[in-house]
């Protein structure tokens, strides 16, 4: 179970028996007033979202969801391969189940794929990843902490804003959740 | 590096937050307030259905300087403001720091209607000491900032934004949901609002109307749809402010939440305090509309998770 505190970005819930997976959270609080949480949730059987405001009372079953470790293969016209190296059965997601992952998604990374009555229905991704940046301007020295960013782009070929000081083949841990910059990784 | 680089980033911002802190006690000095410091430590803070305080071995962290200020104000002193911490347990969110830093300034001999002119005056004098002449622009909404700022009821915010009056709301027990909901995101898009008269059993530690006492006499300020002040003409009634500080401590015993004792020196206080006017204006709101920044986080040099 859950309450309103625990919601947060990706969290799986059950709503009328259906799974849904929350989109969109904050955390509001009117003057005076009790504190709120405005969610957007998707629907992860047919894709429905709708937006709800929950109370601290507020309780929630979690989405009882069967999640399998998988391999990523490859991507051909949208859809996207996975495979089980137990069995080496293979299922495919859309573009829209994968979602923002796609971004983020290496060769051969293992992902959990969630099943739902044995239909696969999304992935979860681990929270950060190291990639390699193959794409970035050179750093002008001098420009060491002035704050500033500048575009990179990873061997996914996501794109995102680092420090300047980061270097073309140099390594960089990205958190999937906000799909932002956190830290240089060395070695 | 990656820390350097994420503090370095906030310059700017931070800038902007100190000139706006140095033009507030500027403001406040140069009409005569005094500025005071009361302890952020308290035994007892007020009992307020929906606010947490965090404890602090046997006493808690204020969540707002309010009580210690009134006692000021009932020995005499006539125009007093603060700078101070306030922590709040589980507020978190975008707007929503638990240790955050807020301004509150009182005023006796007045009403709540004074405090709408000096948000007015203070807002525009910091906006201006900041170069940015006469509206802010926050998240691409252009706010015009020259006075008199719209004024409008309660009622009328529901009447006009809701859907539903707000006796409908309060009666199927969702005025917060669609205050938030509804209400807040059209408050103070062209020009700032005060949103004014709460009903009664709103009113916290806000006195009733005179004339209507089914409202009180409570505002909030609203600049392009955040919330950045509260305010009240003081409720001076000591035997009806222990009445609702029962209330509130019933609510929280109901809600499962934690009691605090009564804050009996303050009560005590309340009974010589004269009529005043007292106002809590959150900073790092105000730093947020006048640096443009989108969340609280960008305008402190460190949240809580970066410790």
């Amino acid at each position: 179970m859950y309450t309103a505190s625990d919601l947060r970005k990706g969290l799986r819930i059950k709503i009328d028996n259906d799974p849904y997976i929350v989109t969109e959270f904050n955390f509001v609080k009117p003057g005076k007033g009790q504190a709120l949480y405005r969610c957007k949730l998707k629907n992860m059987m047919n894709g429905n979202q709708f937006e709800r405001t929950f109370r601290s009372v507020d309780i929630f079953e979690a989405a009882d969801m069967q999640e399998k470790k998988m391999q990523y293969l490859y991507q051909e016209e949208g859809k996207y391969c996975f495979m089980d190296n137990q069995n080496y059965e293979q299922v495919f997601l859309s573009a829209d189940q994968v979602g923002e992952a796609q971004n983020f998604l290496l060769d051969n990374i293992e992902v959990e794929i969630l099943f739902f009555e044995d239909r696969p229905l999304g992935i979860s991704l681990p929270n950060f990843i190291d990639v390699v940046v193959t794409k970035a301007d050179p750093w002008a020295k001098g420009d060491s902490v002035s704050g500033n960013t500048k575009p990179v782009t990873v061997q996914t070929g996501y794109q995102l804003q680092v420090p300047p000081f980061i270097e073309e083949g140099e390594k960089i841990r990205i958190d999937t959740r906000s799909g932002e910059y956190l830290t240089r990784v060395k070695g | 590096m990656d820390e350097d680089w994420r503090l370095a980033g906030k310059a700017e911002v931070l800038r902007v937050r100190a000139v706006m802190t140095r033009s507030i006690r500027r403001f406040f000095l140069d009409q005569g307030f005094l500025e005071c410091e009361t302890p952020l430590r308290i035994p007892a803070p007020a009992p307020e259905s929906y606010i947490d305080a965090v404890a602090s071995g046997e006493w808690f962290l204020q969540t707002s300087p309010e009580l210690c200020m009134k006692r000021l104000l009932a020995a005499g002193y006539p125009k007093i403001f603060q700078i101070c911490k306030c922590f709040r347990a589980g507020e978190r969110g975008a707007f929503h720091l638990p240790e955050f830093t807020m301004l509150e300034w009182y005023r006796t001999g007045t009403d709540y209607r004074t405090l709408m002119d000096d948000c007015e005056g203070l807002i525009a004098y910091a906006a201006g000491e900041l170069g940015l002449g006469g509206a802010v622009s926050w998240q691409g909404k252009r706010v015009a900032l020259l006075p008199p700022w719209e004024r409008i009821t309660v009622r009328e915010a529901f009447d006009r934004y809701a859907g539903l009056s707000v006796e409908e709301a309060l009666g199927r027990g969702c005025f917060d949901e669609i205050m938030v909901c509804k209400v807040e995101p059209h408050l103070g898009m062209e020009r700032p609002v005060f949103l004014c008269e709460y009903p009664a059993e709103l009113g916290a530690l806000a006195r009733v109307n005179a004339e209507n006492p089914e409202v009180a006499e409570r505002f909030e300020l609203y600049i392009a749809g955040l919330e950045l002040a509260n305010a009240f003409s003081e409720l001076t009634d000591a035997a009806e402010q222990r009445r609702r500080f029962e209330k509130a401590s019933r609510d929280r015993r109901l809600q499962n939440c934690p009691a605090y004792p009564l804050p009996e020196r303050f009560l005590t206080a309340l009974s010589r305090m004269p009529p005043s006017a007292g106002i809590a204006l959150g900073i790092d709101r105000l730093a947020m509309i006048l640096a443009d920044q989108a969340t609280i986080d960008a305008v402190v040099a460190f949240t809580p998770e970066s410790l």
